[in-house]
């Protein structure tokens, strides 16, 4: 299929892929705020997240068949170290083709929600900012510089803030859940740059690459040290990594359902892969500080994030706020991953983050669904759908049964690989945590199926059932994935394995 | 001792203020406060940066004298190209012209980190704008800007939402 794509896209698409990935939907998101009708607005989106989303598969094809498995492109001819670079290898290409596939499928599914939640002279503007959430979140991942970094991330973040925020019309909760992200976001953006201005005073460059070349001789250099554990706070805030994820549940439980399923599907899994991008490819992981960053630090805060916030979320009784918890849980497995510093580790890391975009979107639309439907969140206003409703309640069994890690589904494969990876490094132990952790996601995923299948409905007089069909088929192309790749999980786990290699070869991406 | 404290002295007023900012924006109830907190932390974040770019007797990074390039026709395309293989050519080679960059890192102050900084100021704008309006919407839908309050004000109201669905589920049983 990528062979077919590269052969069909014409001479300019192939040679500016990496800038138009970006460019498309940041060129569109003001225009889209002068359009004065929602619905127009809504078509405009779905195209340019298209359009990127078929850049996004032209740049995996291109570094899949380059030989040092990199595209790199110089913004406005500047040679690399001087200017800013768009630098794209299996890594980035992997997170990008997430994050547009994600963006397509969440912007089509969007409109009947907005139409619900949002009110009419705002939607234009809404997509506008959604799609300057987008431009971000893909600048983010595609960018090889890293004060470029910053300040896509910022982008994507000051939209996010307004798209939390717009949640009010329907709970007013909102507004201070998006003030409390906006505090906690600009902190961890600001711990970002301050990293990043150690990192420039030691190494005298900005390009990651180049600071990487520069960084194995300046490992005991104090600065150096300063700045990876101003940049790991920093990112760590972002991806909420636990404990700094306080800002998470709320902006999840009160944003509109569209925002919450956009985000908790990208916005934390861009932000990790920053933080893999620099533990792993800035950064070395053989030099000592970040050894011990990882026994130290990241292998305790991810197995108490997949235990603690398990936990947490089996006392929720809205169902958002069990699907957020459960979220700062499924980083805690991601970091875990991570934190094991060997390739297998990172690729069950990547892989479980594929995953989890896919099953948490999942779960986040069918909740859309019933919020259409139904208004409601709780798990009371979950009793007895499984009969009025009963499409968007099996793609949300399936993909809720991904999330527990049943077998035959794509949560399963990414927690077994999660497992070999422990166990080659002699972590029975972690193992033992892993499963327990699972069988706490049996009880709060099976608090909602239990009330959902085989309680009697609250309110029989609701006569409005399923949800609508732009919803339902979003719906099932990522819950029917949660399948497929649950039982032929080549596909992924060759991008996360690949992806891994090319967060580790400081070569290939030099 | 002195000279260690006075040498650094741009980082202690640094480390001072960005703490104080710190401090501000967890401690505070007050939701302007907290925005100020945070404006004084990212202001210092550029205080950082700048004093990074400071070469010891160096210059404002503006060239000057015999430094100023004459941009005569201001070559465009292929001919600017040109120019700047030359000066990398010349670079490489390490003559005349070499000896001459290398000496003007130390006449001028490196200009990129002021340049950073200016990205980051807009970025402080547009976060400060975005925090204050959400202020003001804080303010209309609760009448109130301190965060203790608004934590009290939602704690009542999911309290009274949670006895009317008791009462609704013990009505509906009944």
């Amino acid at each position: 299929m990528i062979d077919a794509i590269l052969n069909a896209a014409p001479a300019w698409a192939l040679t500016h892929a990496a800038p138009l990935l970006v460019m498309v939907p940041l060129f569109l998101a003001p225009m889209l705020a002068l359009v004065p009708s929602g619905r127009i607005a809504w078509l405009i989106a779905v195209i340019a997240t298209a359009v990127s989303f078929c850049f996004s598969l032209v740049l995996l094809g291109l570094v899949q068949t380059s030989p040092i498995g990199v595209v790199s492109y110089e913004i406005g001819r500047w040679p690399v170290p001087i200017g800013i670079e768009f630098r794209v290898d299996a890594l980035n290409a992997m997170i990008l083709l997430l994050v547009t596939v994600i963006g397509l499928l969440a912007s089509v599914f969007s409109w009947p929600t907005v139409v619900a939640e949002i009110p009419k002279p705002k939607r234009a503007l809404f997509y506008s900012a959604f799609l300057v959430c987008f431009a971000g979140l893909n600048g983010v991942a595609i960018t090889g510089d890293a004060f470029n970094l910053f300040v896509f991330l910022e982008i994507s973040s000051i939209s996010t803030y307004v798209l939390v925020a717009l949640g009010a019309g329907r709970d007013r909760r909102a507004l201070p859940a998006a003030f409390n992200y906006l505090i906690m976001g600009t902190i961890g953006a600001s711990f970002y740059i301050v990293g990043i201005g150690f990192l420039y005073a030691a190494t005298g460059t900005l390009n990651m690459g180049d600071i990487a070349s520069r960084l194995p001789e300046l490992a005991g250099h104090r600065s150096v040290q300063a700045g990876f554990a101003f940049i790991l706070v920093g990112l760590g805030l972002k991806a909420a990594m636990w404990p700094l994820h306080q800002w998470l549940p709320n902006a999840y439980s009160y944003s509109p359902s569209f925002v919450t399923m956009f985000l908790s599907a990208t916005a934390t899994k861009v932000a990790l892969y920053a933080l893999i991008r620099f533990l792993f490819t800035v950064f070395r992981p053989d030099f000592a500080f970040e050894l011990s960053a990882f026994t130290g630090i990241l292998m305790p805060l991810g197995i108490a994030a997949m235990l603690i916030c398990s936990f947490q979320a089996v006392f929720q009784t809205d169902v958002r706020r069990i699907l957020a918890y459960s979220s700062v849980a499924q980083v805690g497995y991601m970091i875990l991953g991570v934190s094991l510093g060997t390739t297998e580790g990172l690729s069950a890391g990547l892989f479980h983050l594929l995953n989890h975009a896919m099953m948490k979107g999942a779960l986040f639309m069918a909740v859309a669904g019933v919020v259409l439907t139904y208004q409601g969140t709780t798990i009371r206003d979950f009793a007895g759908l499984g009969r009025s409703a009963p499409w968007t309640m099996t793609a949300f069994a399936i993909a809720g049964l991904s999330l527990i890690g049943v077998p035959l589904t794509a949560g399963f494969q990414s927690k077994l690989q999660l497992g070999f990876a422990l166990f080659d490094q002699g972590l029975w132990w972690a193992v033992g945590l892993l499963v327990f952790s699972s069988i706490l996601a049996v009880i709060y995923i099976g608090r909602v199926l239990e009330a959902v299948f085989f309680q009697p409905p609250v309110n029989p007089r609701k006569t409005r059932k399923e949800a609508p069909v732009l919803l339902l088929v979003p719906l099932w192309i990522l819950a029917l994935a949660n399948i497929y790749f649950g039982i032929a999980a080549d596909v992924p786990f060759n991008l996360a394995r690949d992806a891994a290699a090319a967060a580790f070869g400081v070569e290939a991406f030099r | 001792m002195m000279e260690f404290l006075l040498e650094r002295a741009n980082y202690w007023v640094v480390i001072v203020l960005m703490m104080i900012g710190l401090y501000i924006t967890f401690a505070s109830q007050n939701l302007i406060k907290r925005m100020v907190g945070l404006g004084l932390f990212q202001t210092t974040i550029c205080l950082f940066y700048v004093t990074l770019g400071k070469v010891s007797g160096g210059t404002a990074p503006i060239l000057f004298g015999p430094d100023a390039v004459e941009h005569h026709a201001a070559p465009h395309g292929p001919e600017a190209e040109t120019t700047h293989a030359a000066l990398d050519a010349a670079f490489a080679a390490g003559g005349e012209p070499a000896g001459r960059f290398a000496e003007l890192a130390n006449t001028y102050s490196n200009p990129l980190p002021h340049v950073l900084m200016l990205t980051a100021i807009v970025v402080g704008v547009a976060t400060l704008s975005v925090g204050l309006a959400l202020v003001v919407r804080i303010r209309e839908a609760y009448g109130t800007i301190e965060g203790d309050e608004i934590n009290e004000i939602d704690l009542e109201t999911a309290l009274a939402q949670h006895a009317e669905a008791e009462k609704a589920a013990s009505e509906a049983a009944a």
